[in-house]
């Protein structure tokens, strides 16, 4: 073996995930820029609020609603052992408000919309049509990347209440029927525990969920080489990156809540 | 001042790039590539290609798969940026150019990509109507008529309303070519028009390629392999062979290169069976 080799040094795999983050933050920083200049593609960002929105609602309904009664189910038996079944209505505002709601329909959104903008935007990718975009000077980045990122900011929030009202709604009937509870006892219980605040802040951090679902499936759909083999791997890591970046923003998220508004005790 | 020569006014003859650093090539010029380098990660593609087309002229660039033919016409719309050297188009040093410049350049110049690359969300009419919405201050109605003067051209009235997908592989080249011409371009780049077509779909191309040199003026750049589009559509066809355009003149000229790997590619009988390459 030569004393000097001429190969080229392979990246290892700590210099290619700083170069692939780099190439990240780019992108990111290329969407806060083109955000704010035309042209601003408006029937574009409306077609995709319907795409990701509208035609989640069925699928957020079912799982809000397996939420709340499941919930109801497994919490009454333990209450009930400490003789405190009138606190169910509260436990599960507070879980599903603060906590499991938001969470869960954004893992359930970055599911269904990811592995769609990675597949949509990738496939495109690789047939030509954002070089056809591009060279028609229709700026692709714009038309493609921000109105999808602005579609999730947008619906993960307004998803998110509505899958806390099916799933707070499945939790009512779990207890009228078993427990025989009347509904303004237990939308009187249920709301009695949370604060405003509460509701607007941990409902509203789903948009910050909806940036990561929208510019990472994006990202990795954009930057597809290759071909339809390429694509499915996009999409499948646009559901798994979106996925393991939405509960770690959660972490941060709750973190910072807790420092800025306190436990609500 | 109008960029694009008279169909039937007489055209420059093809001539030598200027050196680097000549500023820009004279007004007749309509694209020049002066000793552009690119490579892909060690992979050498360009080693100081140059070319000089003339306006309203028809150049074919043709080559062994993999030698970096498109990659040629990608630096005419700044889809890629050269490692060294200059690109000319219409008086402008392209890899220079800012983004919205840049845009504002691209409008003059039409692409047809390999696949057509049709946007497969959306009918053939609307492929056509979403580029002169954009660009364009016509109405509904406006833009309707002209994209079916459009359609009429390419002979595909009928196909308006389909999308991509049922369409056959002529129709949506066609389609596609539609969709580069809406904008009246005064260059037009062809990336393997009549690739995977039938002989018949290949001249219905070619005479449209063709034509719209003659009828319009169109200088255009055609990537291609295809020895009956060639035929018919060179005025000056460059034979591009280790990162440099090793041959050029006719296709009769280029054909009759005493280089092996040249004649192997248009079958001389005297040509080596396998060259490694």
């Amino acid at each position: 073996m030569s004393a000097r080799s001429t190969a080229p040094a392979r990246p290892n795999f700590a210099t290619a995930a700083l170069a692939r983050f780099g190439e990240f933050s780019t992108f990111v920083g290329r969407f806060f820029m083109r955000f704010w200049r035309p042209p601003y593609e408006w029937r574009e960002v409306v077609r995709q609020m319907d795409e990701v929105g509208t035609k989640s609602f069925s699928l957020t309904a079912i799982t809000g609603m397996s939420i709340g009664i499941v919930l109801a189910m497994q919490s009454r038996g333990t209450l009930e052992r400490f003789g405190a079944e009138a606190v169910l209505p509260s436990m599960l505002a507070l879980s599903i408000f603060k906590e499991i709601g938001p969470v869960i329909t954004s893992l359930v959104l970055a599911g269904r919309i990811g592995a769609g903008i990675g597949a949509e935007i990738g496939s495109m990718r690789v047939t030509e049509q954002i070089d056809a975009l591009e060279v028609a000077s229709l700026k692709p980045f714009t038309y493609l990347v921000v109105t999808r990122v602005i579609a999730c900011v947008v619906m993960f929030p307004i998803l998110t209440a509505w899958t806390n009202t099916i799933a707070m709604t499945g939790g009512f009937l779990e207890s009228y029927f078993v427990g025989g509870v009347d509904y303004r006892v237990f939308v009187d219980t249920a709301f009695s525990a949370l604060r405003l605040t509460d509701l607007i802040f941990d409902t509203g951090k789903t948009a910050i969920f909806g940036f990561i679902v929208g510019i990472v499936s994006s990202y990795l759909g954009y930057n597809v080489r290759g071909g339809t083999r390429e694509v499915g791997q996009a999409a499948m890591q646009s559901v798994v990156a979106s996925s393991l970046l939405i509960l770690l923003a959660d972490v941060i998220v709750v973190w910072l809540s807790l420092m800025l508004l306190g436990a609500g005790d | 001042m109008e960029a694009r020569p008279a169909p039937d006014a007489p055209r420059h003859p093809y001539g030598d790039a200027l050196p680097l650093g000549s500023g820009p090539p004279p007004e007749h010029v309509a694209i020049e590539f002066r000793e552009v380098y690119k490579a892909f990660g060690e992979k050498r593609i360009l080693r100081g290609a140059s070319m000089s087309i003339p306006k309203g002229t028809s150049a074919v660039v043709m080559g062994g798969s993999g030698t970096g033919k498109s990659v040629t016409i990608k630096h005419v719309v700044q889809l890629l940026q050269p490692d060294k050297g200059e690109v000319w188009v219409l008086g402008e040093r392209v890899d220079e150019l800012k983004q919205d410049a840049m845009d504002t350049l691209r409008l003059k110049i039409g692409y047809l990509f390999q696949s057509g690359a049709l946007f497969d969300s959306m009918t053939v009419a609307e492929n056509m109507g979403f580029v002169l919405e954009r660009h364009t201050e016509k109405g509904e109605r406006e833009r309707r008529d002209r994209i079916m003067e459009t359609l009429e051209w390419v002979n595909m009235t009928g196909s308006a309303d389909q999308f991509p997908s049922e369409l056959s592989g002529g129709q949506r080249k066609r389609a596609g070519l539609a969709r580069s011409i809406i904008l009246e371009p005064e260059i037009m780049l062809y990336d393997e028009p009549t690739t995977g077509l039938d002989p018949i779909s290949v001249r219905t191309v070619s005479n449209l390629i063709t034509r719209l040199r003659d009828e319009r003026g169109i200088t255009s750049i055609t990537i291609t392999h295809d020895l009956l589009c060639a035929e018919m559509i060179s005025d000056h066809v460059y034979y591009l062979l280790d990162g440099v355009y090793a041959a050029e003149g006719t296709l009769d000229e280029v054909s009759a290169s005493r280089e092996p790997q040249i004649r192997e590619f248009f079958g001389a009988e005297d040509a080596p069976l396998e060259t490694g390459r």
